[in-house]
């Protein structure tokens, strides 16, 4: 064991303030710490664990990032999806509207996936259904990142009681599995996108909350944070400026684990008979019709809208990996 | 140690009552249930009659009241709307074949992926390794339905092995009585655990692995399997404990979609079927039961892990 003193770089909105961290690490801990960098091709480290060397901190997060083969996996599997959904019906355009002499149809010349039970052609309804369900587990990941984030920054640097009664709020919402507290409202209420978005944000803010709280309780105590406060920087400008950008990592990480996650809630809603109604189309109620079919070997209203979901919901896994990879890569860098 | 249980006990009977005021509020803000359950052709006097008998009139503090005061004096969970028998005959009926699907998978995924992440770790990257992480992050992807469509189509439809349709029956002996038509439930149910358990497995193993216990272990000149499947798995499963209490929301979910879509007669059917009809004491009732069981399930985790780990105190 020996002490190590490294220069540390902390970035905090605009202002930066470089800390001096003395460790003590294990040397044989530090060598496998070394070790994949030292095989890394182009990234040239020097010894010591230079962080402003060769770059912005993000630009190393970008490249580790992209050394890692399943995160391109999963962007390109997200902008194959994307091109799909958006560009794909400026291409292939598909007559979405019922027409019962050809209903359920094979694939075939014309239907290349064939039609469903009202005759839609399934390949046009699975781009439009894609554009749903992405917007939808998309902004629905975005807006319950936020009040995730806002609601754990707040408990946690406010502390004591504030943070008891927040926590406990928490606490309850966990209590109830989400898909409980979803049905109660869709059944009531006609989905509509701008529904879907709001109660899945809802229900999905609470893992962000308990994160990012996590991380408030360290870095309230640190001294930039006590800096600001000496400096006459008010409670709030202190959250939303210096403890949430830092907290930064782990919320992005987090968003794109909740996009996968909004993108299954939605499929579950919709195979229980919970999604946007026709001509309206989500990936989870197409498959749902299809599986009044499961036993008539009408394999095309199945396997597509299933495979889509699998393979979105495989892609945002992929990213949030890869990108918790990097941002650890980041932490050991410095 | 004994002021924490009873610290965690209190916190936990605090969480349920929110858990009610929560589900009171939100029943208060859906519309009112009177005309969908006494039927279009009753009397304004009878929808009246319907309301004022259960409290429909009243804020949702004074029913939350009520529903408190039954529970505790009465020890009723009121009754159904729809069904002619109280939420607690119906829970009672239908909630032990629930506790029998989801407990028998969840009994499987964890004896199936402790060994299978243990192994997975002890062979890090190799070929055996790299194809189970790729099973598992595709089943991890996979929507609980989707599994079970496929399951259906593979083993009832091409293959006729098993029944696509769950036991139909009130008691769990007869649930039991026909046990090919829970195989393919259970199976869903413990796919869909199992790819989450294992994969939090392997890297549950693999910090175990580097740590010095082991290397220790293996210079006394242990065999690999004591060092492995006592001394490693032994300290690897106090983890697990965790994870099953923080998953038991999800593993409940994956329940109520595998009863849905096998139409097994558990309380997730019957939750589904309480809420198209709005049935709301029912719904409520089995929203109380699985709430409990995920408060319970993190009490004796959190508990469990005090006592299986000697480092923990509180």
């Amino acid at each position: 064991m020996r002490p190590l003193t490294r220069a540390c770089v902390i970035e905090s909105g605009r202002n930066r303030f470089t800390v001096s961290i003395t460790e003590d690490l294990n040397p044989e801990l530090e060598r496998e710490l070394a070790a994949p960098f030292a095989s890394t091709p182009g990234a040239s480290v020097p010894e010591g664990g230079d962080v402003t060397g060769s770059g912005s901190a993000w630009r190393l997060i970008v490249r580790s990032f992209f050394d890692n083969k399943l995160g391109i996996l999963g962007v390109s599997l997200l902008v194959l999806l994307l091109l799909f959904s958006f560009v794909g019906p400026i291409f292939y355009h598909s007559d979405t509207t019922i027409a019962t002499y050809n209903i359920n149809l094979p694939p075939g010349p014309g239907h290349p996936l064939g039609t469903d039970p009202s005759g839609r052609d399934v390949l046009g309804r699975l781009m439009t259904g894609g554009q749903d369900s992405l917007i939808i587990g998309i902004v629905s990941a975005l807006v319950s990142t936020i009040i995730g984030t806002l609601w754990g920054a707040i408990s946690g640097f406010f502390g004591g009681a504030v943070d008891t009664v927040m926590m406990r709020i928490v606490d309850v919402l966990l209590a109830i599995p989400t898909i409980f507290i979803l049905l109660y409202l869709e059944t009531i209420y006609h989905p509509t996108v701008l529904l879907l978005i709001i109660t899945i944000s809802v229900v999905s803010w609470l893992t962000a909350a308990r994160l990012v709280r996590g991380e408030t309780l360290s870095l309230r105590t640190r001294e930039y944070v006590r800096a600001v406060r000496i400096m006459g920087g008010g409670r709030f400008r202190t959250i939303v400026r210096h403890i949430i950008p830092n907290t930064i990592g782990v919320v992005v990480v987090q968003a794109t684990f909740s996009v996968a996650n909004a993108i299954l809630i939605l499929a579950t809603l919709g195979f229980l008979g919970f999604g946007l109604a026709p001509p309206a189309a989500d990936w989870g109620s197409m498959l749902s019709g299809g599986v009044n079919y499961i036993y008539d070997g009408y394999w095309w209203l199945i396997y597509p809208p299933g495979i889509l979901i699998v393979l979105t919901v495989l892609a945002f896994n992929f990213i949030g990996d890869a990108m918790r990879d990097a941002l650890e890569v980041r932490l050991q860098r410095r | 140690m004994v002021g924490y249980t009873i610290r965690r006990i209190l916190q936990s009977i605090v969480v349920l009552v929110g858990v009610l005021i929560i589900m009171f509020i939100l029943q208060s803000l859906l519309p009112d249930p009177a005309r969908a359950i006494v039927g279009v052709h009753a009397s304004p006097a009878v929808v009246h009659a319907f309301i004022v008998q259960n409290d429909l009139n009243k804020p949702f503090y004074i029913q939350l009241w009520h529903y408190l005061y039954e529970i505790v004096w009465q020890h009723t969970l009121g009754t159904s709307y729809k069904l002619n028998e109280s939420v607690g005959s119906i829970l009672k009926r239908d909630a032990p074949k629930s506790f029998l699907l989801v407990g028998v998978a969840l009994l499987i995924s964890i004896v199936v992926a402790v060994p299978i992440g243990i192994l997975q770790a002890v062979r890090r990257n190799r070929a055996s390794d790299q194809a189970i992480t790729g099973v598992s992050f595709i089943l991890y992807a996979m929507p609980t339905f989707f599994l079970g469509e496929l399951l259906i189509l593979l083993f009832s439809e091409y293959f006729h092995v098993f029944p696509a349709e769950a036991p139909q029956g009130s008691t769990v002996g007869q649930i039991l009585a026909q046990p090919t038509g829970l195989i393919l439930p259970i199976a869903t149910l413990a796919l869909v655990n199992f790819a989450g358990y294992s994969r939090f497995m392997r890297s549950s193993a693999i910090e175990s692995l580097a740590q010095d216990f082991i290397r220790t272990a293996r210079a006394k000149g242990l065999s690999e399997r004591v060092v492995l499947f006592k001394h490693m798995l032994r300290n690897s499963l106090i983890p697990i404990v965790t994870l099953i209490g923080l998953t038991l929301p999800a593993v409940l979910t994956a329940g109520l979609i595998t009863e849905f879509l096998f139409n097994f007669p558990g309380i997730g059917s019957d939750y589904i079927t309480a809420l198209t009809s709005q049935d709301y004491p029912t719904a409520l009732g089995i929203t109380l039961i699985v709430a409990i069981f995920t408060v319970l399930g993190n009490l004796l985790a959190d508990i469990a892990y005090a006592a299986l780990d000697p480092r923990v105190r509180y």
